[in-house]
């Protein structure tokens, strides 16, 4: 047996034994989702047995090296992991904006200081982050972004407004795009880390047409951020004035999580399930159904091919683009013809039957697939760019 | 297995690729044969330079002489075929034809493996009977005839039909014309009595018979795998054949968004080139990304289809679906966005359309694959 077929069979082994029966079951709605934090709290025994085996074994991130709170698996291994996870349908133990962007960040920006405080205290679920990244005035045109910290020496004074920071209302720190030269547009921007439970900075959730408010406005109001935070922490990921380079470097993982090339749901054929739903289909609706499905299997290939050749350094590296792209626009697809199939029931707001209006909810929120982390013609300006090279683009 | 080519299939593609620009390009073979109006379609020197690449047996086992690849390595080649628009049997002979006698006997791969590892043949093979592929039902009949057959029938869209030295032809041996069962797949010779071609010139300047099969006496030899058990060799055939047909197809949709996009970056109107304009921008990139995930599927179908996965069949129709789809976006956009030039007969883009329409044809189109998927989905 190769190493790596050992490693399969010890992992079926391990997650036989530690993922409990429940946490095999699909995500339903946020409460099964555990995100961390200091007022996490688990919503039952279950959740919080699988999390914390999950911890003790490094997999809330298993690929990030041991020091750090991960598993240190190579690319290999945590591939065989995932799909051993997704063949038994485990839940993510720990979802955060920490493991997908700040970590990333960190470990390529990083300092080791930084490393070893931040990405245990993420990996160990102890932190819950959000990021600070658009402002009522800089949506696609980011770097436009205005909040401004003001150099005191040994701290920054930062002042102004971000908008569509997800769950901030629940995170405790912020990571933050704050202005810190005016007269640079690109290399003025600070990427700052700092605790939200600081004087100045308030928080309120924007309702949105699901209903439901993810996410929130944040003020920032004279709040006092130091330039560090002990030996070799400093308070900002990179350097001063240079963090338009992480920011860039993040997108790129956003568009990689929002795309969905990870699989799930939003890879899967979805005509048979509609069919036991609706029961009989319109012959034309089941044609747009085969018709979808033939897309979505195909984008579950694209999904697998783009992160094989991202272990390996092969692809184009504005290929997140083409992915956030195509499965932002598949996703809003699925919803729709989910509420074509599901008929008037679908429509339901609040009803028992459906979760409270989850098939509803659930599409109005897919709206903002194409929109949140690079709009799609945002993508599209990229890729003709990047990698079609047009002019002018 | 990743989803993308080993070493060894990287180096294949490279070389497949510089051969194929070199000796299969526009020029020199599909223009070259097309205005001479060649009975062929093809060039037959192009054959056997295929055969000293080791692209004609190259599906063939190594037993039996080949080199014993896999569909992935076929679609490599076939990529570089359709990117090209390089006219040839490789699709037919090497992969369908190929694909079906691996089930023959000794014999009968004895007779004719040899002549297709040498590019001394063509083979091509007869599944539809009728205007559409629907190969479910097979009306085309073979009786029992001393110790042989007696084939009566008729074939359409066989593909370099009357320039093959052999065809692959299913038949119906019992049941009724819908049955599963009762299949046979037959070798018939290209000198069979009573075997007749109506050979035509199709869209993209192949060359496609209707063939008429009138009481073709068979010896008992020319039986490819079971009698009445043909049907599995039938489908692994048909399973190779769209594999085959979609990296083909990516390759058609490859070399007209190259084309086009070359284009946009020197055609000048309104004082810019047209590529500045984000109407067009935006369209381009959108086909880049269909482009990119066709070819992710085709790849995963063939990877599959080699490592003999239950999903193959599936995953096949939905790669010779998205191809369809991916590939006539590309040369619909393609036209479109030359503009004039590209309604000319000089500029090559049409020929890409035009070749994309016949491969949409071939073994099933969009519509029946991604029915096919939704029945084997399960609604």
């Amino acid at each position: 047996m190769s190493d790596l077929e050992s490693f399969r069979a010890e992992t079926r082994e391990w997650l036989e034994a530690n993922c409990p029966p429940e946490m095999r079951e699909p995500v339903r709605d946020e409460g099964d989702v555990y995100w961390g934090g200091r007022n996490a709290k688990f919503k039952n025994d279950a959740q919080k047995a699988w999390f914390e085996a999950c911890r003790e074994k490094g997999y809330t991130v298993p690929e990030w090296p041991k020091e750090y709170g991960g598993a240190g698996l190579s690319a290999a291994e945590g591939k065989a992991l995932r799909q051993e996870m997704a063949r038994i349908g485990a839940r993510p133990p720990l979802s955060s904006f920490g493991i997908w962007m700040l970590g990333p960040a960190l470990l390529h920006f990083g300092t080791e200081g930084q490393k070893t405080k931040f990405l245990n205290e993420i990996a160990n679920g102890e932190i819950r982050w959000c990021q600070g990244y658009s402002e009522p005035g800089s949506g696609s045109d980011l770097v436009s972004m205005q909040t401004f910290g003001e150099d005191k020496g040994d701290h920054w004074i930062v002042n102004g407004q971000k908008i569509w920071t997800s769950y901030a209302d629940e995170a405790d720190w912020i990571f933050c795009l704050v202005r810190t030269d005016k007269q640079n547009k690109y290399q003025g921007i600070t990427f700052m880390l700092f605790d939200m439970a600081g004087t100045g900075v308030s928080t309120k959730p924007i309702k949105l047409i699901s209903g439901n408010s993810p996410f929130c406005e944040t003020f920032m109001d004279d709040v006092k951020v130091p330039k560090s935070y002990g030996d070799d922490i400093p308070a900002y990921v990179g350097e001063i004035n240079r963090g338009w380079d992480v920011a860039k470097y993040l997108l790129g993982h956003e568009r990689e999580m929002i795309s969905g090339a990870g699989g799930g749901d939003r890879t899967a054929a979805i005509g048979a399930a509609m069919k036991r739903n609706a029961g009989e289909l319109d012959p034309v609706l089941r044609a747009e159904l085969a018709q979808f499905d033939v897309d979505a299997l195909s984008y579950a290939a694209m999904g697998e091919k783009f992160l094989d050749e991202l272990k390996v350094g092969k692809g184009h590296p504005a290929q997140p683009n083409m992915m956030k792209y195509v499965g932002t626009e598949l996703n809003k697809r699925r919803h729709e013809l989910m509420m074509a199939a599901g008929g008037s029931r679908a429509l339901e707001w609040e009803s028992e039957e459906t979760s409270g209006g989850k098939p509803s909810r659930n599409w109005l929120r897919t709206k903002a697939n194409s929109i949140e982390g690079g709009t799609s013609e945002v993508m599209l300006n990229v890729i003709s760019k990047r990698i079609l090279d047009l002019p002018g683009a | 297995m990743p989803l993308y080519y080993d070493e060894d299939q990287a180096m294949l593609a490279e070389s497949a690729q510089q051969f194929m620009a070199e000796e299969g390009a526009i020029a020199k073979q599909l223009r070259h044969w097309r205005d001479r109006e060649c009975k062929d379609g093809f060039g037959h020197d192009l054959w056997k330079q295929f055969a000293e690449m080791g692209f004609t047996g190259m599906l063939v086992g190594e037993d039996d002489g080949g080199l014993g690849m896999g569909n992935v390595e076929a679609g490599i080649v076939l990529e570089q075929i359709g990117r090209n628009l390089t006219p040839s049997p490789f699709l037919s002979s090497s992969v369908l034809a190929a694909t079906a006698l691996k089930h023959g006997s000794d014999d009968v791969r004895g007779r004719w493996l040899p002549g297709l590892i040498e590019g001394e043949k063509v083979y091509s093979v007869a599944i539809d009977e009728g205007a559409k592929h629907r190969p479910e039902t097979i009306a085309c009949k073979a009786e029992k005839s001393g110790n042989g057959f007696r084939l009566s029938g008729k074939k359409d869209y066989v593909v370099y039909g009357a320039s093959s030295e052999m065809i692959v032809v299913a038949a119906r041996t019992s049941g009724s014309d819908s049955d599963a069962d009762g299949i046979t797949l037959f070798a018939v010779p290209q000198d069979a009595n009573g075997m007749s071609h109506d050979s035509v010139r199709l869209v993209d300047s192949s060359m496609a018979s209707h063939i008429t099969f009138d009481g073709v006496e068979l010896d008992g030899d020319a039986v490819i795998g079971e009698v009445d058990g043909g049907r599995e060799v039938l489908n692994a055939m048909l399973m190779a054949g769209r594999v085959g047909a979609a990296a083909e197809g990516v390759g058609v949709a490859q070399g007209a968004m190259e084309m086009t996009v070359d284009y946009l970056k020197q055609r000048k109107q309104f004082g810019k080139l047209i590529g500045e304009f984000q109407a067009l921008q935006h369209r381009a990139a959108h086909l880049y990304s269909e482009v990119e995930i066709a070819r992710a599927v085709t790849i995963k179908a063939a990877q599959l289809l080699d490592g003999g996965s239950e999903k193959a069949d599936l995953m096949a129709s939905v790669a010779k679906a998205k191809v369809a789809k991916a590939a006539g976006l590309a040369v619909k956009e393609g036209v479109q966005m030359h503009g004039g030039i590209g309604m000319t007969d000089e500029y090559d883009i049409g020929l890409y359309m035009k070749r994309d329409r016949a491969l949409q044809e071939f073994l099933g189109d969009q519509y029946y694959h991604a029915g096919r998927v939704a029945e084997m989905s399960g609604y």
